[in-house]
């Protein structure tokens, strides 16, 4: 479910609110290869295992952890840039 | 002693979570059920019943330190682990107070020794957390300004074995060692003050844990003390448990490097096997460097406890460091820690007798079960 208004430079954001894990990561791998190659995705999750399991889905996959940013709600927002 | 069940429902299931519990050795069996006829009276009364008693109990000791190559009057016996974890952890840093109140301890530590901690530091004490790196290894020793640092013998999620001899060395700060993992399954490290096993995980009955505390460590008691035989402990002794598990220590460790190493050959096996045979999977831990008879892995988009009921289903009991629908909703602090994938996540941990027709056929079953999740969510 991507917002209206992507956070910052990002050209997808995933609404993850809500959503336990693996939910989040499911989301993002399905759905990263909606940005083309050397764009970012933010994914905004509330579920704690995200901060560990995002990080870690890159390293699987192949792709950048950006980092981790905040929502105006306070929401943990992690930045993933598609590399492939 | 044949066993014939390969994991499929009609033979019973495979019981793949050694590393949460054993079934009681045999040598426990019969140790225990002579020593209830003759091990019930009070081990500090001078009459006959009395001394039976007590002669078991420092029997069951004794046992206890020559497997662990230990001295006897190092070995109390305590009613479970995790009271041994409190008692050493607490009674280093009691006996420490007037250097420091800081307790380190890896991040990897088990979860009674992060109670320990928090308890410390719930009455003004402080906790340092040292890192590990990807395979769960801790690299480096505490800061000299440090009490005490906690740190495990093995993994008890992994496995990684953790370099607890070449830490102390290189440091003034008095190690103790968590060895409930380890125990029974590989010969211990040296090097530490203090150390806590438990009965359960070697085979011995539940309800029984041992405080090692070598000769010159700096303990003193941080609970209420008891007018028991050994001062360290409280309560009334388990004699018949205590007997029990000090049997089933001496059976496994007689034959260790012989389970051990057909324990690695399958673990090997299912080490090399699963990448192949799944997509998207991890197997964490470090690959040498284990405890023989655990292997760890995270399957991604998969929810590790729909994973347990799916495999508990086609007849393997495993275990589960994923919380996705736990009510704690906080995964595994050990992955964590090391980085890893969270979710997904199986331990599988054999037992002394676990074959290679089970551990194959857990093989066939797992592509299946994992395929089956990640079709559910549609992928």
């Amino acid at each position: 479910m991507s917002a209206p208004f992507p956070a910052s430079d990002a050209t997808l954001e995933l609404d993850c609110r809500g959503l336990r894990c693996p939910v989040p990561i499911i989301r993002l791998g399905k759905r990263y290869t909606e940005v083309a190659v050397g764009e970012l995705i933010a994914v905004v999750a509330t579920d704690v295992a995200a901060r560990v399991d995002i990080p870690a889905w890159c390293r699987m996959r192949g792709q950048e952890y950006v980092g981790e940013d905040v929502a105006a709600d306070g929401v943990p927002v992690y930045r993933v840039r598609r590399l492939s | 002693m044949t066993r014939t069940s390969q994991g499929a429902a009609d033979n019973g299931p495979a019981y793949f979570d050694a590393a949460s519990s054993l079934p009681l050795h045999p040598a426990a069996r019969d140790a225990l059920t002579a020593a209830l006829d003759k091990g019930y009276a009070d081990p500090r009364r001078l009459h006959s019943s009395g001394r039976s008693a007590r002669l078991i109990l420092d029997n069951a000791r004794a046992v206890v330190a020559s497997c662990l190559d230990v001295r006897p009057d190092e070995v109390t016996f305590t009613p479970s682990g995790t009271h041994a974890v409190h008692l050493g952890v607490l009674g280093l840093l009691a006996g420490r107070a007037r250097v420091s109140a800081t307790l380190a301890r890896s991040t990897v530590e088990h979860s009674s020794v992060v109670h320990a901690g928090d308890w410390h530091a719930s009455r003004g004490g402080e906790v340092v957390e040292v890192p590990v790196d990807r395979a769960g290894r801790c690299m480096s020793a505490p800061d000299a300004g440090a009490a005490v640092f906690a740190l495990q013998a093995a993994n008890h999620e992994v496995g990684t074995l953790q370099p607890v001899a070449d830490l102390a060395s290189g440091s003034d700060v008095p190690v103790f060692m968590d060895a409930c993992a380890a125990t029974g399954h590989v010969a211990l490290p040296g090097g530490w003050a203090a150390a806590a096993v438990s009965a359960h995980k070697w085979g011995g009955p539940a309800g029984v844990g041992a405080l090692i505390l070598r000769k010159g460590a700096r303990w003193r008691n941080p609970f209420p003390g008891d007018d028991r035989i050994d001062e360290r402990s409280i309560g009334f002794e388990n004699v018949p448990g205590a007997l029990a598990a000090a049997a089933a220590l001496q059976a496994v460790t007689a034959g260790r490097e012989e389970v051990a190493q057909r324990q690695r050959v399958l673990i090997d096996h299912i080490r090399n096997t699963i990448p192949a045979m799944v997509p998207d999977v991890e197997v964490v831990g470090d690959p040498d460097a284990r405890l023989p008879h655990i292997v760890t892995f995270s399957c991604l988009y998969v929810d590790g406890e729909a994973l347990v009921t799916e495999l508990d289903r086609r007849g393997f009991s495993v275990a589960s460091g994923s919380a996705c629908t736990a009510s704690t909703l906080a995964p595994s602090h050990v992955l964590e820690a090391m980085g890893v994938l969270t979710h997904g996540n199986v331990r599988l941990s054999l037992g002394r007798d676990a074959t290679r027709e089970q551990v194959d056929a857990f093989l066939a079953v797992l592509p299946e079960a994992v395929g089956r999740i990640r079709s559910d969510a549609g992928l």
